[in-house]
């Protein structure tokens, strides 16, 4: 590990940890996608083979940003943020629409996909303004600035429309919070996220009761040393019933049928079994699919290639977003836990890095390509499993598409090669 | 903290997962669920269905192969649709609707598009099919009979309707299913397992190969042949003398309890229950509600029985000591039930067992019925013991036969007429119709058949069945060999077949004697009334017989039962005799009987009530 040259510092957990996921992921498209006469895996008229070709690039890419000088990712982290806000900016005349959705441009080889070019540049972008010598976040000025950094490119993207990706850039606030951002903002958005879930599945007259009861437990268990104002605490409940009132209003006069079908099966609110069939047949087809494919795996799986949901195509964009679901029949809860307890070290491995930065860039990098990984991850497999409603993103490194293995790989690498060059950052 | 936020995010996302992941693949799987999973199709191997044999081992059943003309309509190519329906035998319209049916069904699923076609067509269908893109023919198995006969006992198959593939799961939408008789009560093990393949599908619900290497399949278990107990030559004898006549016959072995015949008059061909014809043929049978020859009347008629009943009455008697053989009553050309006179046809004078019998006399039983009741202080105890010695015939309830239907009879209690007449208002008096038979009992013929086996075994009977032998290895259920004894000590037997033996000699049925067999036998005339359109008439009565032979070793007995034959030895006695001929001889000696019998019908009298014309009836013509 001390030796030089760009792969001399690198850390190979990390890589390792990479590459794991890689190859599993490639086994499943593998498995989704071969058919009754088998070809040679480097067939690239097959998912399995364009998919081995995305990862030779990418693997390209990782010498390339391997050779590249530390520094230039710092120097020019504003160029790639106007060159991706540019992109995305281009979609509006240029872009090529694929299944609804005008996100791509078409290079003839290849569809790029500039919102995940985007989230690379604009995680450079805000490491850059946050760790500037200038920049002091405590300061409303500055929260703005950084706020308008990351919701730029996340408001040029939802009209694509890609709610999906757009909902991805709100992951960069985890940057701002480890980097000194109010964390009761965080804990307001949670409370307000609670409190919509509860009210939309009890009722207001129940989230009312709810939280009187849990501010009276507050007050009865309190060392008696502890003095809470009665004040505040009755203005944050009437805040919340209001708040909850109005959840009851924007379900039922802003959402449309298709919004409140999403939630009505995401929160189990429908209970009339023959509704909530028509719904699982249309809107949540795809949720309900993978869910009794991921059921039917059991505790040991079916085995490699065995899936029947799997081979039979039951579940729609299975070698995409819906990729996990394979895992989950194939492999069974050995598998689908395995590959949870290795994105888990994967992501802790890398969190681990970041905080060893010296360099407040590369920490904020860091921080930046990790949660859009987490973020990612965290929204994918939540909506295969059937924990959230249905939002898609891709899972990363495991879906299929050669945009985002790249991307992905890119904005990985790159804080890997700023993390090897750590010790040359002057003191 | 803030250096903790995103480590905890990713721990709890983790522990959520996980969490979740175990409720679906560890809370929530079931290993069942290849049964309802929808990328499995099970495809089915069918055993053919064993065969029936009669107790001669002569092929009643069998199976014939049937070609189903099955269209895929989505790899239908342009075809030429003229050559194509002449071919078929149909109509270009109909060729079309069905066409557009089978679409309208599934375009990717095959549908039926003529079913059953004969051995010519699909001979000459055969060698043109590869021409036809989109067609196929499948092979199908119907039942074969190699008999007219019987079709009661046989019973049909048909398709599962809903009812069954919703009590049995074994049965998939399209199967065949014993619907009555053998069919049905040996379904099991006629029918055999079915095989099954498990093909893995995709979600166009196209094949992509068998599901693991067909680890899960099964190959066909085959159905197993029956051997049963009717005599096909005797069965298909019996049917044509009951031509013209409705009503039933049972013959038994006595020493095995096996049946050797089970008429049922009208009855039809089991073939019409068989094809393309078949639900046409079902409704014209089951539609006709006047002869109702889907009704098997050897075991769902319960008729009162008449004077057969009389043996009963006699042997009752007997065992509760209140008569002897040389006890003796005077017939009054009837006897008196208070100051009334009931008539009797015997010719009155002074009768004793013996002829008491052969002569079918009234008084002597009406007297012998009223003996038995005053042994006991009071008529409920009588009753209770009446009752006793009737059921240990077999009457009064389910006789337990292998076979799906039958009925009860009756044999009325104390309770029965406490409710008729209220308590303690009935004495041996106001039931005295019971001596004679008739009153308020009713059996069926198999009731009939099998309580003369019981006199020709002096004592006991084997319950009655069909099944012989299953299988290879043969072996039937063992309720059917263990004797079940009556409640008459063997003794008492032999006075009353004796009697039952100068039925034939110097009573009532003197005229129907078989040259060199000895029978017994008893004759029966049944009063009986029809109620149409409210009013009630009186018609011809029943003409029924029962006997077995020969005396000595009885290797037959058998009730004869003819709706309306009049007088008992007139029909009912004259059929029975030949078919006692027939089974024992192997020939009918009386060829003039014989021809009588078998052109003789009695659709005149089954008119008469439904003639709106008054009418006679027992009218003594040939």
């Amino acid at each position: 590990m001390s030796g030089k040259g760009p792969f001399g510092r690198l850390d190979w957990i990390s890589v390792i940890l990479y590459a794991l996921l890689v190859f599993i992921g490639w086994l499943n498209i593998y498995s989704t996608s071969v058919g009754e006469t088998s070809t040679s895996i480097f067939d690239f008229s097959t998912l399995y083979g364009k998919q081995l070709f995305f990862i030779g690039l990418a693997a390209l890419g990782i010498i390339f940003v391997l050779f590249v000088e530390s520094h230039f990712f710092e120097r020019f982290a504003s160029i790639f943020y106007i060159v991706s806000i540019v992109l995305l900016l281009g979609l509006f005349v240029f872009g090529k629409t694929i299944a609804g959705a005008t996100s791509w441009y078409d290079l003839g080889f290849f569809n790029l996909q500039p919102s995940e070019l985007a989230k690379v540049g604009t995680s450079l972008a805000l490491a850059k303004f946050l760790s500037d010598i200038q920049t002091d976040i405590r300061t409303g000025k500055h929260q703005l600035y950084a706020v308008a950094i990351i919701l730029l490119p996340a408001i040029l993207i939802l009209p694509q429309p890609d709610p999906g990706s757009s909902l991805i850039y709100f992951s960069l606030f985890f940057v701002l919070f480890r980097e000194g951002f109010p964390i009761y903002y965080l804990g307001i958005l949670i409370f307000a996220v609670v409190l919509f879930a509860t009210t939309l599945m009890f009722g207001t007259v129940w989230v009312a009761i709810g939280l009187i009861i849990l501010t009276l437990l507050i007050y009865t268990f309190k060392k008696a040393s502890v003095k809470i104002p009665i004040a505040p605490v009755l203005g944050v409940i009437v805040v919340s019933i209001l708040f909850s009132l109005s959840v009851n209003f924007v379900f039922e006069n802003v959402f449309e049928q298709r919004h409140r079908d999403r939630f009505a099966l995401w929160l189990s609110l429908e209970k009339d079994e023959e509704k909530l069939d028509e719904i699982r047949k249309t809107i949540g087809y795809n949720t309900y699919q993978s869910e009794k494919a991921i059921e039917s795996g059991g505790f040991a799986g079916k085995g490699f290639m065995e899936g029947t949901r799997t081979k039979g195509d039951f579940v729609p964009e299975q070698h995409t977003d819906y990729i996990f679901s394979s895992v989950g029949e194939e492999w069974g809860f050995l598998g689908t836990s395995a590959v949870i307890l290795l994105f888990s070290l994967f992501f802790l491995r890398l969190i681990y890095i970041a905080e060893r930065q010296k360099s407040d860039f590369s920490r904020m990098y860091g921080y930046g390509a990790i949660s859009i990984l987490v973020f990612h991850y965290f929204i994918n497999i939540g909506m295969v499993i059937g924990l959230l409603p249905t939002i898609g993103v891709p899972l990363p490194f495991f879906s299929y598409g050669g945009s985002g293995l790249i991307f992905f790989t890119m904005l990985l690498f790159i804080f890997l090669k700023l993390d090897s060059n750590r010790l040359k950052d002057g003191i | 903290m803030k250096k903790l936020l995103l480590s905890s995010v990713v721990v709890l996302i983790g522990f959520t997962f996980i969490g979740r992941l175990s409720y679906l693949q560890l809370f929530r799987f079931s290993p069942d669920q290849i049964l309802d999973d929808p990328a499995i199709k099970k495809v089915y191997d069918y055993p053919e269905r064993g065969y029936i044999y009669d107790r001669d081992g002569k092929l009643l059943v069998g199976n014939q192969p049937a070609y189903d003309v099955m269209v895929i309509p989505r790899e239908v190519k342009p075809l030429d649709t003229l050559e194509f329906c002449t071919l078929l035998g149909i109509e270009k319209p109909e060729f079309l609707s069905k066409m557009e049916k089978a679409r309208q069904y599934s375009p990717r699923l095959p549908s039926v598009l003529v079913p059953q076609l004969s051995k010519e067509d699909y001979a000459k269908l055969q060698e043109k099919m590869r021409h036809f893109t989109g067609f196929y023919i499948q092979k199908r198995s119907l039942r074969y009979y190699n008999t007219k006969s019987a079709a009661n006992v046989l019973g049909y198959i048909s398709e599962v309707n809903e009812w069954d593939l919703k009590n049995n799961p074994y049965y998939v939408a399209g199967e065949l299913k014993g619907r009555t008789g053998i069919e049905k009560q040996y379904e099991e093990t006629l029918r055999g397992r079915k095989g099954v393949k498990h093909i893995q599908k995709d979600r166009f619900n196209r094949d992509i190969g068998p599901y693991k290497d067909g680890k899960l399949d099964t190959l066909p278990q085959q159905g197993k042949e029956i051997q049963i107990t009717l005599d096909k030559t005797l069965q298909e004898y019996g049917e044509k003398l009951m031509h013209g006549k409705r009503g039933g016959i049972v013959a038994i072995e006595p020493k095995t309890g096996e049946i050797l015949t089970m008429i049922s008059g009208p009855t039809y061909d089991p073939a019409l229950l068989v094809g393309r014809q078949r639900s046409k043929n079902y409704s014209k049978l089951h539609y006709d509600t006047i002869s109702k020859p889907t009704w098997d009347r050897s075991i769902l008629a319960q008729p009162s029985p008449g004077s057969p009943f009389k043996t009963l009455n006699a042997l009752i008697g007997l065992q509760e000591g209140v008569i002897d053989p040389s006890t003796r009553i005077r017939c009054y050309h009837g006897f008196y039930v208070g100051n009334t006179l009931r008539g009797c046809h015997c010719g009155g004078g002074i009768r004793d067992l013996n002829s008491g019998i052969y002569e079918s006399c009234n008084a002597y039983f009406a007297g012998v019925f009223r003996k038995i009741f005053d042994k006991y202080e009071t008529t409920d105890e009588g009753m209770d013991v009446w009752e006793k010695h009737m059921k240990s015939f077999g009457l009064g309830d389910y006789l337990g036969t292998d076979l799906p239907t039958g009925a009860p009879g009756r044999i009325p209690d104390v309770a029965y007429y406490d409710k008729w007449y209220g308590d303690g208002r009935w004495a041996a008096s106001t039931i005295i119709s019971n001596s004679i038979g008739q009153g308020e009992i009713a059996a069926t013929p198999l009731q009939l058949a099998n309580m003369t086996a019981a006199i020709a075994n002096r004592g006991y009977f084997y319950t009655p069945h069909v099944i012989k032998s299953i299988g290879n290895n043969g072996k039937i259920d063992p309720k059917y060999t263990e004797p079940r004894y009556t409640t008459i000590d063997r003794k008492h037997f032999d006075p009353v077949i004796e009697g039952m033996a100068n039925v034939y000699n110097y009573g009532t049925a003197r005229w129907v004697k078989i040259p060199g067999i000895d029978i017994a036998g008893k004759t029966g005339t049944v009063e009986n009334y029809i109620r149409i359109d409210g009013e009630r008439m009186q018609l011809t009565d029943h003409s029924v017989f029962v006997a077995f032979a020969p005396v000595e070793n009885p290797q037959i007995a058998l009730a004869v039962y003819i709706e309306n034959g009049y007088y008992g030895a007139r029909y009912a006695g004259h059929i029975a005799s030949l078919l006692i001929e027939k089974y024992i001889k192997g020939e009918i000696t009386r060829k003039d009987l014989e021809k009588r019998m078998l052109e003789k019908t009695l659709e005149h009298e089954y008119a008469k009530p439904y003639s709106d014309e008054p009418f006679e009836i027992n009218e003594y013509v040939w």
